[in-house]
């Protein structure tokens, strides 16, 4: 349980991560919280050559409502979103959620973003809100859709030379609500099964803006497309979330494992559509 | 809770719920673990190991290893065989590789050992050593290693000619097929009981340090039984025994992982030997998890022959086990599958067969007895199973089951069918008064009528009963060894004085119980005794702490060398007093004329004059040790109850409550004892519902850090509500029947039966542990429901 050589370079502004990290190449590595590189690490799984830690980046850590989004500064901890009055919906629904407490007082929604591990929440919350990721390269910054940045099993799609700054979270000025509905082994473990879901409210109760993700169920973090356009233009109801359900089922793509298998995961996904769609409707009908 | 002090609390006798004084030096940093050992010029030792589960080795490449910075040397199999060291035996008579020479028998298996000048050179040099495989196929499971025609996996064992590890029967056959041909009903149970870890917080660990000219061995080890290891020492490596010291240092968690020798010890010692200087090894979590002292992994059918009104006539089991690579059980000489045979539980009935195999397979081996008794959970959970089957089969409330079958109180002392004579207990007491406190009455009226609303609802009960506390010499032996243990008393001019043990804690609480027995037995106030374990150069002989044989054996040897020094004590107060010794009598805390409570002295008193004014003839000193043979084991016992709430669309099931009563007769600490229950019940709760070491096709073994292998938070933890009833050992110098394993051997069986219970309707007798919500999903669907 002892890690790889490497080297560590504690960056003081963004500019100098990038550059620390271009130098490194591929083998380079931002450290913000550590809970899932560290770990990596330390089974040798990851064995980076450098380590580039943002912690001491001043401003990173900011965390706000902005023009209709919610920012999340790149070293905005778990904990911090836990427990920021700022946030609401589905976020606020999976914060308590991630990891257990240890994990959640360092690591950080950014650093997990990135990371995108199929099984880590985040990425589905930010797939059912239809959010951005804010990167930063040695040219400026650029926003990625969500969609676009989760390229494939551990593959964001930045290049060597950037670094994620920020996610802008939107954040409607209608009726919406969301949640985040997860079945996990134990606290701390990665999700068997996770669903969240957003909605919007149009001024007739009829849904004007639906997202269903998922997460642990398919090679990355995966939106229910099916199940989404099944909900916009309806009015919300146990039967059409029940059909939601088995629409996001379907788009699941599970695999049997010791966690359980493949027709269960398909099981739960239902189910937990169904009541994640239920909690976010009461939510934004209240 | 009853009051059974007869001390004030200033002596702590038993009954006291004396906080621990281990804690104190543990919780602040001050305790001292193996891992915080470090001696001048000491090296660090990194295994490599096998990363496939069966393959031949062509040849092993050290040079880029010894190119690494800091590394020393690389000891291989071929190294350890040169010293006759490649092989050692096991604590079930079988032989297991310390360093593989011919083949690896499963994933993790120990193949070189890196030594450097730090912890990171040996552990980047084990990276490098370059093992040359050449694969054979895998057999992961029992059945498949003992069909026609299967790969033999200890081909270097002599006469060895399948994957056959043991067979072991007991019982009286031709009686139990008998009433199997005559009963009214049989009731059929096939179920497996997953290989589980004992994972202790801190892993196994060593440091050697043998010196090059006396050739004085001091091994600062993890170990539950420093003294039976000392004895294994002189015999494999051939070291003089009063040249070899084992400390065992305070210990984080043993739980029968560190009953064993693992290979580690042999090597880090041996490399120690050649080099002339101490040498460090602590286990990685990995390392842990795949290669050191599983628990479990039985396939056990039970059957049960019984008349219609549900009175059981027999118990018929076939078992097979799954023994890994090599058979190292840790378990008495005699047995082979352990005390299994205590399958035939609380139960009054005449005839039992029994039938065991063990087969060879491509994993680790262990089969440690995991916070039980010897394979007393296995045996409990199989007959407790298959009362939940009778009752759903024969349509009898499984309460009503156990009553209609208890052993009732005035059969005590009682002979069971495989030959077990249980010491005391009363039964009937017991559940009623577990059941009166779920309030069972309403629980199952709730259940109907849940089920009216389809929702699921599971009442569980098991009532089990354990054989500890071995054990008596002439039936119980480890490598020969007489399962018997000790305790030494000094008592110091002043009063003060130390107790030394045979027995190790491993976070019993060793250091305040024992101390309590002291001080009921002789009036020293508890916090005046010093408790010494784990020493071997500094303590009297004994077999060690697992089993719950602590309090059993070595508390008993206690209770009866405190009574030695009361009794001189007393001789040496009449003389003081001017009186006969027969006139004397002890209160808590004084001797005293009989008659004339007045004049008294106290054992303070006595103390001194035994070192300053004694009697004519009296032998100077107030020092005296025991050595402890117990007449028979001890046989604790409890009813616990359990309400699960199951989810119908996901399976997922959650504990509502969980209502445990244990009666391990006197308790000497009480607030220990709730502790030890607390931690049993959770340890029950985790392998019922999360945990298993499984494999995949080739071996590999998937649950090998704690992402994979799970360990219950407080978030997942029931509550417990805890009750008792006392029922004192009548051959126990103090009544106690020990407490450390109880909750662990009884609570799987009531957690997986209020599952059963909730879905049982539906026509679902059985789900495996751990019971995952997908398999109670499965189970649901199945079954139509």
């Amino acid at each position: 349980m002892l890690p790889a050589r490497f080297d560590y370079v504690a960056a003081s502004s963004v500019e100098e991560a990038i550059a620390a990290k271009a130098e490194g190449g591929d083998e380079a590595r931002i450290l913000a919280g550590g809970q899932s590189l560290l770990p990596m690490m330390k089974l040798r799984f990851a064995t980076p050559s450098k380590l580039v830690d943002i912690n001491r980046i001043a401003g990173l850590d900011a965390i706000r409502s902005h023009n209709g989004h919610l920012h999340v500064g790149a070293l905005v901890r778990h904990a911090d979103i836990a427990a920021s009055g700022a946030v609401s919906g589905a976020v606020a629904s999976a914060a308590p959620w991630i990891a257990d407490p240890l994990v959640r007082n360092l690591g950080t929604m950014c650093g997990s973003v990135a990371h995108c591990d199929p099984e880590g929440d985040w990425n589905s919350v930010l797939l059912a809100t239809g959010a951005e990721v804010v990167a930063q390269g040695p040219s400026g910054r650029r926003t990625i859709d969500i969609g676009d940045f989760v390229q494939d099993f551990f593959t964001n799609s930045l290049a060597e030379d950037e670094m994620v700054v920020a996610l802008h979270i939107p954040v409607p000025s209608g009726r919406s609500g969301g949640s985040y509905q997860k079945l996990e082994r134990k606290v701390g473990d990665y999700a068997t099964v996770g669903v969240a879901t957003h909605l919007e409210l149009a001024d007739d109760g009829t849904i004007s803006a639906a997202g269903v993700a998922m997460t642990s169920v398919a090679p990355i973090n995966r939106k229910a497309t099916d199940a989404e356009a099944l909900l916009v233009g309806n009015a919300p109801s146990a039967e059409l979330f029940a059909e939601a359900g088995e629409a996001a089922a379907a788009a699941a793509d599970p695999r049997d494992d010791v966690r359980g298998s493949a027709r269960w995961k398909r099981r739960v996904v239902a189910a937990f559509t169904q009541r994640a769609l239920a909690a976010a409707a009461e939510q934004a009908q209240s | 809770m009853t009051d059974t002090t007869t001390t004030p609390p200033e002596i702590g006798g038993i009954g006291h719920s004396v906080k621990r004084v281990e804690d104190a030096r543990l919780i602040e940093g001050q305790g001292n673990f193996l891992d915080d050992i470090s001696l001048p010029g000491m090296l660090h030792m990194a295994l490599v190991r096998s990363p496939v589960a069966h393959a031949r080795i062509n040849g092993i490449d050290s040079d880029a290893a010894m190119a690494v910075d800091g590394v020393l040397a690389v000891v291989t199999g071929e190294l350890m065989a040169a010293h006759n060291l490649a092989w050692m035996p096991t604590l079930s008579g079988d032989t297991q590789a310390v360093l593989a020479t011919d083949k690896v028998r499963y994933q993790g298996q120990e193949v070189a050992a890196v030594i450097a000048t730090d912890p990171y050179a040996a552990a980047d040099g084990a990276e490098l050593v370059d093992v040359d495989y050449e694969m054979l196929d895998a057999i992961t499971t029992p059945q498949q290693s003992l069909a026609e025609g299967a790969e033999l996996i200890r081909d270097e064992k002599e006469g060895q000619t399948d994957n056959l590890a043991y067979t072991w029967e007991t019982g009286d056959e031709a009686a139990t097929e008998a009433a199997f041909a005559s009963a009214d009903r049989v009731v059929s149970l096939t179920t497996h009981y997953p290989r589980s870890h004992p994972s202790p917080l801190e892993t196994c660990g060593i440091v050697a340090d043998v010196n090059s000219v006396t050739g004085q061995a001091t091994i600062y080890m993890t170990s539950q039984a420093p003294h039976a290891h000392r004895t294994l020492f002189a015999l494999v490596a051939g070291l003089p025994e009063q040249n070899i010291r084992i400390i065992s240092p305070d210990i984080g968690g043993g739980f029968g992982n560190k009953v064993p020798i693992y290979p580690g010890y042999v090597v880090a010692t041996a490399a120690s030997l050649l080099i002339g200087q101490p040498v460090k090894w602590v286990e990685t979590r990995t390392g842990n998890l795949i290669s050191t002292g599983f628990g479990r992994d039985y396939y056990m059918t039970g059957e049960l022959a019984l008349t219609n009104e549900g009175r059981i006539q027999a118990m018929r089991v076939d078992m097979l086990s799954d023994q890994g690579a090599f058979y190292s059980d840790a378990q008495p000489t005699r047995y082979r599958a352990g005390l299994f045979h205590v399958c035939t539980g609380s139960y009054d009935f005449p005839h039992a067969h029994i039938k065991c195999r063990g087969a060879f397979t491509n994993k680790a081996p262990g089969g440690v007895a995991y916070r039980c008794s010897f394979r007393i959970t296995e045996a409990s959970y199989l007959i407790e199973r298959l009362m939940q089957t009778a009752a759903d089969e024969l349509g009898i409330d499984p309460a009503e089951l156990r009553l209609r079958n208890f052993i009732q109180p005035e059969q005590f002392p009682y002979e069971t069918a495989t030959g077990f004579v249980y010491d005391s207990g009363d039964y009937p007491t017991a559940l009623r008064k577990a059941l009166d406190a779920a309030g069972y009455e309403e629980l199952r009226a709730e259940q109907a009528a849940a089920r009216e609303e389809g929702r699921l609802v599971g009442i569980g009960i098991a009532h089990f009963t354990e054989a500890v506390g071995a054990g008596p010499a002439h039936t119980y032996d480890i490598a020969g060894l007489k399962m018997i243990d000790s305790a030494e008393l000094r008592v110091h001019p002043t009063g003060k004085a130390i107790l030394k043990l045979g027995v190790k804690t491993q976070g019993q609480g060793h250091e305040t119980t024992f101390a309590q027995i002291v001080a009921e037995e002789t009036g020293i106030p508890a916090t005046d005794i010093k408790v010494i374990h784990g020493d071997t150069d500094d303590t009297p002989y004994g077999l060690g702490t697992y089993a719950s044989r602590s309090t059993p054996v070595g508390g008993a040897a206690t209770a009866m060398v405190a009574r030695k020094i009361a009794d001189k004590a007393r001789h040496i107060a009449a003389h003081l007093l001017e009186a006969a010794p027969e006139d004397i009598e002890r209160s808590a805390d004084k001797f005293h004329v009989a008659g004339s409570p007045d004049q008294s002295v106290t054992i303070q008193d006595a103390a001194f004059a035994a070192y300053t004014n004694l009697p004519e003839g009296m032998e100077y000193g107030l020092e005296d040790v025991t050595y402890y043979n117990p007449p028979n084991l001890t046989f604790p016992y409890g009813s616990y109850v359990v309400v699960v709430d199951v989810d119908p669309d996901t399976g997922v099931w959650k504990v509502r409550r969980m209502v445990a009563l244990d009666d391990c007769g006197v308790r000497i600490n009480p607030m220990i004892v709730e502790g030890q229950i607390h931690g049993g019940l959770t340890e029950g709760f985790a392998m019922s519902s999360m945990q298993w070491i499984t494999f995949d096709d080739d071996g590999n073994c998937i649950g090998s850090n704690f992402m994979d292998y799970l360990i219950p938070t407080a978030w997942e933890t029931p509550r417990f509500e805890l009750l008792e009833t006392v029922t004192p050992s009548p051959h126990h110098p103090i009544g106690a029947k020990g407490i450390g394993e109880s909750a662990t051997v009884g609570s799987p069986a009531a957690f997986v039966n209020a599952v059963i219970d909730a879905v049982a309707h539906l026509g679902v007798r059985n789900i495996d542990m751990p019971v995952l919500p997908d398999r109670v999903w499965e189970a649901i669907d199945s079954a139509g429901g």
